[in-house]
């Protein structure tokens, strides 16, 4: 193909030119479009096309990034090497050697290493997961309460509102550990409650159940009665389209869910004993034990996060169009239909993406139950870290474990953010 | 070494930047002018800060004693108080130059966590605390009681070794901070306090009402507590060493803060000179890395070892705690130094 390099180099000298002579600007440029449309470009024409500064940026951020990262990764790697710290994931398979006082599964010290952070992970979601339901719940009632016309109930709210959200979630969690739990009776003044259950300061003591060998056949009466209330619910809601004829679903569901495991335990020989707890020398001893570390995060963060939650479920709520609820009151709905069929499913739309924040921080900030002693992940992944000195791995474990439960947390609110946005036309 | 560079590769995305290259202890304290010693942030007798933010203690005795075989000045020292979960990281990254805090020398931090220990500057052993009113006579009785005790310690798992040796049960109640676990035993939140018995004489004074507490007699574990340093260099190990030897070679020789002048001045036995650099072409403090009269300094500056232990811990203070194993070797202990020559 001849033609192309001669061009090309024409195009070259022309821009020299340039360079050399800015009065003669405008004639090259004439001069290149005559020539080559598509090689019609100077130098200055380049400078300034957009296009190409985007890209000289972006490539210019590229290499910023990457070069600050490689120093650093360079200087760790180095440091590693002169401190002479062992490095690698291979003590997670170690011998951990202490205990934690609260675990959701078999521990011991005899237990690894990998098992004590596994341990603190799950006592993280376990609270994170009773304080978002518990927040979320509060944070309803309250967001609803502070558009109440009712004057004090609103300000009630408003206060509420206010002075949990201006107030470091910390403090709140000190405030329920040192304020509240910790002025509970001492150990040997426990307080006997209903039902075996006894209350001190080191805790809240319940009766364990303890289930015999037959009674796997109530979680399967259970799973069987669900199943088939799905299929009632499923066939309820066809035979009202199609005839019109209502149907008692709720009762039949209640029925099936409350009544079929019940059928089943008692077929079984009611094969439940409890363990109640029992005062010994020093402690309790038998039964379940709520401790108050995990009642003082749950309850700080329930309430923390529920200040939040209600400014959004209020900013939702407010966020629909008044003409909707006139609308569907002049179609003689009553307010609180209109609440439920109207104004909620579309407040829902405003609401959810902020919620998925507010359930993430919250999730993060329980990682402050180490101020009280709580075992999350933070707390067994810094012993972890101190007794192995592993500072790089441990911390890099933390990283992974909240990323992965924020990603999957915000995975399931977009999903459900999508459903309810389908569900509006 | 995958492995190693991509745990290192995301350490590194983590902590930042580490210190810079490794240029030598000495120099780089010589160059900034002060000596940063990791200590608690808080345990009486030990190190711990009063009204005005000075700190005092045995441990911080020792981080002076280095600035003054340094610098020939004992204030020349910053401290940087840390937990015992943090310690070792404050150590490892070069936030500090030395670890004066109570830690126990054990293989693992010896090696594994790349520090170096050589030293012993006391001898301690873990010892268990409860309320007079329980009356406990013994470790041994204590099955099913909750148990105090603070996280990332070697407490920590002597507690666990302890109790699963005696087949005992124990509800642990763990806290990363010291004052939370003072706070946790003072307020009932569990019957037992434990960790080194130096420890438990310093809290028990800070306790309401220390009268009613007793210590109980088993010892469950060896906690030498000595300094350390990180691995690689050898001239810094050595002065934070020899800081030790020299308070200890100076007790034993009888020579105390007060009488260091005149001995200095009078003293003829070429031991004594040779110790305190006026013995004609001596070399000890200079291959040290330092001046011949290093050793004076120290004393001079804090006293030999049997002054510090009295000032800071011994009978005369709150703490009460007799030397016993912290004696001289001449005097049935286990303090030695090596012979400076």
């Amino acid at each position: 193909m001849p033609p192309y390099p001669r061009l090309k180099q024409k195009t070259h000298k022309k821009e020299k030119d340039l360079k050399n002579e800015v009065t003669g600007e405008k004639a090259s440029m004439t001069d290149h479009a005559a020539i080559a449309p598509s090689e019609g470009r100077t130098l200055r024409a380049y400078v300034y096309d957009p296009k190409i500064r985007g890209i000289f940026f972006q490539l210019l951020t590229l290499v910023i990034v990457v070069g600050v990262g490689w120093s650093i990764f360079d200087n760790t790697v180095a440091n590693l090497a002169r401190s002479g710290t062992a490095s690698g994931y291979q003590f997670l398979k170690g011998r951990a050697g202490f205990d934690i006082g609260a675990s959701l599964i078999d521990y011991t010290s005899d237990s690894t290493y990998g098992r004590a952070i596994l341990v603190g992970f799950l006592n993280t979601i376990l609270v994170a997961f009773f304080g978002i339901i518990t927040a979320t719940t509060i944070g309803f009632i309250i967001g609803i309460g502070r558009l109440s016309k009712n004057w004090l109930i609103a300000k009630l709210c408003t206060v509420y509102v206010e002075v949990f959200r201006n107030i470091p979630v910390l403090l709140i969690i000190f405030f329920w550990y040192k304020g509240v739990l910790s002025s509970l009776p001492q150990v040997r003044d426990s307080v006997k409650l209903p039902l075996g259950m006894v209350l001190n300061n080191r805790g809240l003591a319940f009766p364990r159940p303890v289930w015999g060998d037959a009674a796997w056949v109530i979680p399967v009466a259970l799973l069987i009665a669900v199943v088939a209330a799905f299929v009632v619910a499923r066939w309820a809601k066809q035979r009202q389209m199609r005839t019109g004829k209502q149907f008692h679903t709720i009762w039949t569901v209640v029925g099936l869910i409350v009544g079929l495991p019940i059928l089943a335990f008692l077929a079984a020989g009611a094969p439940l004993t409890f363990d109640f707890p029992i005062a010994g020398r020093f402690n309790l001893s038998g039964g379940s034990v709520i401790a108050p570390e995990f009642v003082a995060l749950y309850l700080a963060l329930s309430f923390y996060t529920a200040s939040f939650i209600a400014e959004t479920i209020r900013a939702g709520i407010r966020a629909v169009a008044k003409g909707q609820s006139e609308a569907a009151a002049a179609l003689g709905l009553q307010p609180s239909t209109t609440t439920r069929l109207v104004v909620v499913p579309q407040a829902m739309r405003v609401i959810i993406p902020p919620l998925t924040s507010q359930y993430l921080n919250l999730t993060k900030n329980s990682s402050l139950g180490i101020a009280v002693g709580f075992p999350e992940l933070v707390a067994t992944g810094g012993t972890t870290m101190n007794q192995t000195g592993q500072a790089i791995e441990v911390v890099s474990i933390w990283l992974a474990v909240y990323l992965s439960i924020s990603i999957t947390t915000s995975l399931f609110m977009n999903w459900f953010n999508a459903k309810m946005a389908l569900v509006e036309r | 070494m995958k492995k190693t560079l991509l745990s290192a590769a995301i350490g590194a995305a983590v902590l930042g930047f580490a210190s810079a290259a490794s240029a030598a202890t000495l120099d780089t304290v010589k160059s900034k002018g002060f000596v940063q010693c990791v200590v608690n942030t808080g345990l009486a007798g030990f190190a711990a800060p009063d009204a005005s933010g000075n700190w005092s203690g045995f441990d911080v005795d020792y981080c002076k004693a280095v600035a003054a075989a340094i610098f020939n000045d004992a204030t020349k020292t910053k401290y940087t108080p840390t937990t015992s979960q943090t310690r070792f990281t404050a150590l490892q990254s070069g936030e500090g130059d030395v670890l004066f805090r109570n830690t126990t020398w054990t293989i693992n931090r010896d090696t594994a966590l790349g520090f170096n220990f050589r030293t012993v500057n006391y001898y301690d052993g873990q010892g268990f605390m409860v309320p007079k009113s329980l009356n406990v006579k013994s470790a041994l009785e204590l099955s099913g009681a909750a148990v105090c005790v603070q996280s990332g310690t070697t407490t920590e798992l002597n507690l666990a070794d302890y109790f699963k040796a005696n087949k005992l049960e124990y509800k642990p109640v763990v806290y990363e901070k010291l004052p939370e676990v003072n706070q946790a035993y003072q307020e009932g939140r569990c019957d037992v306090y434990t960790t080194d018995q130096s420890g438990l004489y310093s809290l028990r004074l800070s306790l309401s009402n220390p009268d009613e507490h007793i210590i109980l007699p088993e010892i469950i574990s060896k906690e030498p507590l000595g300094p350390a340093v990180r691995q690689g260099d050898d001239q810094w190990f050595d002065i934070v060493s020899w800081t030790h030897y020299a308070l200890v070679q100076a007790e034993e020789f009888g020579i105390t803060k007060a009488n260091v002048d005149d001995i200095r001045k009078s003293s003829t036995n070429p031991d004594v000179r040779r110790f305190l650099g006026v013995e004609k072409d001596t070399k000890i403090g200079t291959d040290l890395g330092l001046t011949n009269d290093w050793a004076y300094n120290i004393i001079k500056a804090v006293g030999n070892y049997g002054e510090v232990f009295e000032r800071n811990i011994g009978q005369n203070t709150p703490l009460k705690i007799q030397r016993g194993l912290n004696a001289l070797w001449t005097k049935g202990g286990l303090q030695y130094a090596p012979p400076v020559r």
